[in-house]
């Protein structure tokens, strides 16, 4: 398949850009942030990206869905990343319905991916315990109790865990830490009884969760998938989420790239504008060249997991950790070239580093990519 | 069938029925390449064969006119004959600076008296072309260069030294700048000029280089004549075709950043020196290394193939080439860097059969020149920078 967008993908592309430049500016998030909002997005642009369908876009057309692929989904987030607008795009319309579409049976899918895509229930996705990401580190016990499950334990860095209507689970019913096999996920309410949730707000003035899990009885039908076999979904769940999260980081590459260009177009030291500068010129340069080579690789993961393509973990992997590596360059970059001004909170240029690190740290850094891809390629 | 079925069908069986055994595998570092012209031993009987078979129906040059010789194939059904050939992984009839870079610019620039002298020669790979620009005091400043060709009412003569021809003492025919108009500013008074080797008064000398090889000269021009009718373009015009050279040249060099299909990864050559344990490297800052190598490389590789895939679909900025060279370069560079870290001393060893030559010790040399030739990395980001950025 040729590199480039179609047709109907450009036209997303350009509907997403004038939505949310007009109703999700930057300027949107600061006033979440200032407003000191405990839910880290704003309800009524969530129903407006409903309305629009874009919960839709992965939900296949047989559950009421638009079945418009990760490619033109991608198309949103990666202007979200310009726009550094919060939603739940990511946690309920991405990672939701990856999971539940690759797990669930046929009653879970009917009843959730509908309610997904027509707005009436939101998810998160519940998988680290330790600070550093390593899914199949998975050891909170699921252990069997009559018709059903105990589930016990901690889980951190939960994205939209203190607002979501359903939590995905990852749990051990088997085996030990590191086994892929043994792993398990459940649907839990998140107002389950046993359920705790200490909302943490993080850097980038959205809100994630540490969940405690004390005796938390669920039924077996809250179970996706089956029993033990539950990394397979998983593991791909996280490689369309890191995918969509190279998305997003490459835009914000490219929004700070383009900021901070314009700025050099503008400031002047030494009575000359600092564009003109050879030694910012080739920093700048530089920089481009490294925004050119993330374009590519997220149309290449995107488009694989379109496809199905088998080399689609080492794809994520590789675009994860590149959009990882030029991101901290960009937000680095974009500070540096603004100078004393890209430091002051009245400025937006700030707004993007402490977006970007989050977003590189959600499931895996660089250095969980890197070793991951080179664990896929034999050493 | 459609029409480009009916071509790939006969595509296949032509290839299949000329294609010699011997030339269905891949050259190596150079190894068992084909560059044609007048001084040429071929290597053996069936890369003349194959040389000939290909240039007579115009497939070593197969999207130009059929009217000089070539092969007149449209980029559909270019494409397909490439796909064709890398099924039965047919080599390369023939490498050519004729093919690569006079060529293109003498369809765009020349007159059709130049077309007719040199195309055919071209594509037969009967005479092999150098190219003549830089000179001791015009490398990175090209428009500088100071060799010079005074009119003499039917002809000129040429006087000054050229420097880093590639492959200058191997070569028939050169395509060369002079400074034809002393007064003018820089660039303004340069033309493209091309002239016979033989001419009396053309000596290249090779210059070693620290790889220990001789690919490039020195071409010392004494009062060499130059007929009129071998300029390409009008005189005073060459830097035009000059830069629309440079910028094919930047392609082929960027090029360099993709490793051949076939040839083993980094990870696994590491992996076959040094072992694994639980199925990661037993050098973990070596592990560290190669992955970061190759997941800049596939960033780069994919981004060759959507920079393409743009362009075919009109999209796009263009003027990537001078991206894809630095970037291509660097990485070059990085790749023998890393693996000359794997070979260990054995890769020290500069001659003899354990090193093969000192084959990895002496290509990472001749890397360090990947990032200085055809424009070096800093001229490239200032192309970047002016160019792409607008930073002025």
């Amino acid at each position: 398949m040729a590199l480039v967008l179609n047709e109907e993908q450009q036209m997303l592309k350009e509907s997403a850009q004038g939505f949310l430049s007009e109703h999700a500016p930057v300027s949107e998030l600061r006033a979440q942030r200032d407003a000191g909002s405990d839910r880290g997005y704003s309800s009524t642009l969530w129903s407006q990206m409903v309305n629009m369908g874009w919960a839709a876009i992965l939900v296949p057309e047989e559950y009421g869905g638009l079945a418009f692929g990760h490619v033109g989904m991608a198309q949103i987030v990666e202007q979200s990343g310009r726009t550094l607008t919060a939603s739940p795009l990511l946690s309920t319309a991405i990672l939701g319905v990856t999971a539940i579409n690759l797990a669930g049976s046929e009653d879970q899918k009917t009843e959730l991916l509908g309610a997904i895509a027509g707005g009436e229930l939101t998810i998160a996705l519940a998988v680290d315990e330790k600070i550093h990401h390593d899914p199949m580190q998975t050891a909170m016990p699921a252990v069997a109790k009559g018709d059903g499950y105990v589930l016990n334990g901690e889980k951190r860095f939960v994205v939209d865990g203190s607002t979501a209507d359903k939590l995905i689970v990852a749990t051990r019913t088997a085996g030990s830490p590191g086994d892929m096999k043994g792993i398990s996920l459940f649907l839990v309410d998140r107002t389950a009884s046993g359920v705790s949730v200490q909302r943490t707000e993080m850097l980038d003035g959205r809100n994630a969760a540490i969940i405690t899990f004390t005796d938390v009885e669920v039924t077996a039908d809250a179970m996706l998938g089956e029993q033990d076999r539950g990394f397979r979904a998983l593991s791909a769940t996280l490689d369309a989420g890191n995918a969509h999260l190279s998305a997003e980081l490459l835009g914000i590459a490219q929004e700070s790239f383009d900021r901070t260009l314009q700025y050099m177009k503008e400031r002047k030291q030494f009575g000359a504008l600092i564009g003109s500068f050879q030694a910012l010129q080739h920093r700048t340069a530089h920089w481009w060249s490294e925004i050119e080579m993330c374009k590519s690789v997220v149309l290449k993961v995107l488009q694989s997991l379109d496809e199905g393509d088998v080399r689609g973990s080492a794809l994520a992997s590789i675009a994860k950790a590149k959009l990882c590596e030029v991101a901290e360059l960009s937000t680095n970059e974009a500070i540096q070239l603004h100078g004393g001004i890209g430091m002051t909170d009245e400025y937006e240029i700030g707004f993007f580093i402490k977006r970007a690190r989050p977003a590189q740290m959600l499931f895996g850094d660089y250095n969980y990519h890197a070793n991951r891809f080179a664990l896929i390629s034999g050493y | 069938m459609s029409d480009l079925q009916v071509f790939r069908q006969e595509s296949r069986d032509w290839l299949e029925e000329n294609c010699p055994q011997s030339m269905r595998s891949p050259v190596i570092a150079g190894e068992g390449a084909c560059w044609g012209g007048r001084n040429w031993t071929f290597t053996s009987e069936d890369q003349k064969l194959w040389l000939e078979r290909m240039g007579a129906k115009g497939w070593t040059a197969p999207d130009w006119p059929t009217e000089y010789g070539g092969g007149g194939l449209d980029k559909a059904e270019h494409k397909i004959l490439k796909e064709e050939m890398a099924r039965i992984r047919a080599r390369s009839p023939l490498d050519s600076f004729g093919v690569w870079m006079i060529g293109p610019a003498l369809l765009k620039f020349g007159s059709e008296a130049l077309k007719q002298q040199h195309l055919p020669a071209i594509i037969r790979g009967e005479i092999r072309w150098c190219q003549g620009y830089s000179e001791p005091n015009a490398g990175s400043d090209l428009a500088g260069l100071q060799s010079k060709a005074v009119d003499m009412g039917d002809h000129f003569i040429a006087n000054g030294q050229k420097v880093w021809t590639s492959y200058g003492d191997k070569a028939d025919w050169m395509f060369c700048l002079l400074r034809t108009d002393p007064d003018a500013k820089k660039q303004m008074g340069i033309s493209l000029v091309l002239f016979d080797m033989e001419t009396p008064g053309v000596t290249p000398k090779p210059i070693k280089l620290i790889s220990g090889s001789s690919p490039f000269c020195e071409t010392f021009l004494d009062d060499v004549r130059v007929e009129k009718d071998q300029v390409v373009g009008e005189v005073n015009q060459g830097w035009t075709i000059a830069k629309y050279l440079l910028t094919h040249e930047r392609e082929m060099i960027g090029g360099m950043g993709l490793t051949d299909a076939g040839s083993k990864t980094l990870g696994a050559i590491a992996a076959k020196t040094v072992g694994t344990t639980d199925g990661r490297l037993n050098d973990l800052f070596m592990r560290t290394d190669v992955a970061r190598w190759e997941i800049d490389a596939a960033a780069f590789a994919f981004t060759a193939e959507r920079v393409t895939d743009e362009a075919k679909a009109g999209q796009g900025i263009g003027a990537t080439s001078a991206m894809l060279k630095y970037y291509g370069t660097e990485l070059n560079k990085r790749r023998f860097e890393t693996m000359l870290k794997i070979g260990g001393s054995d890769d020290l060893i500069w001659e003899g059969d354990i090193s093969n030559n000192g084959w990895t010790a002496r290509t990472l040399l001749r890397t360090k020149g990947n990032s200085i030739e055809g424009g070096t990395s800093e001229v490239q980001l200032n192309i970047i920078a002016k160019n792409i950025l607008g930073l002025g």
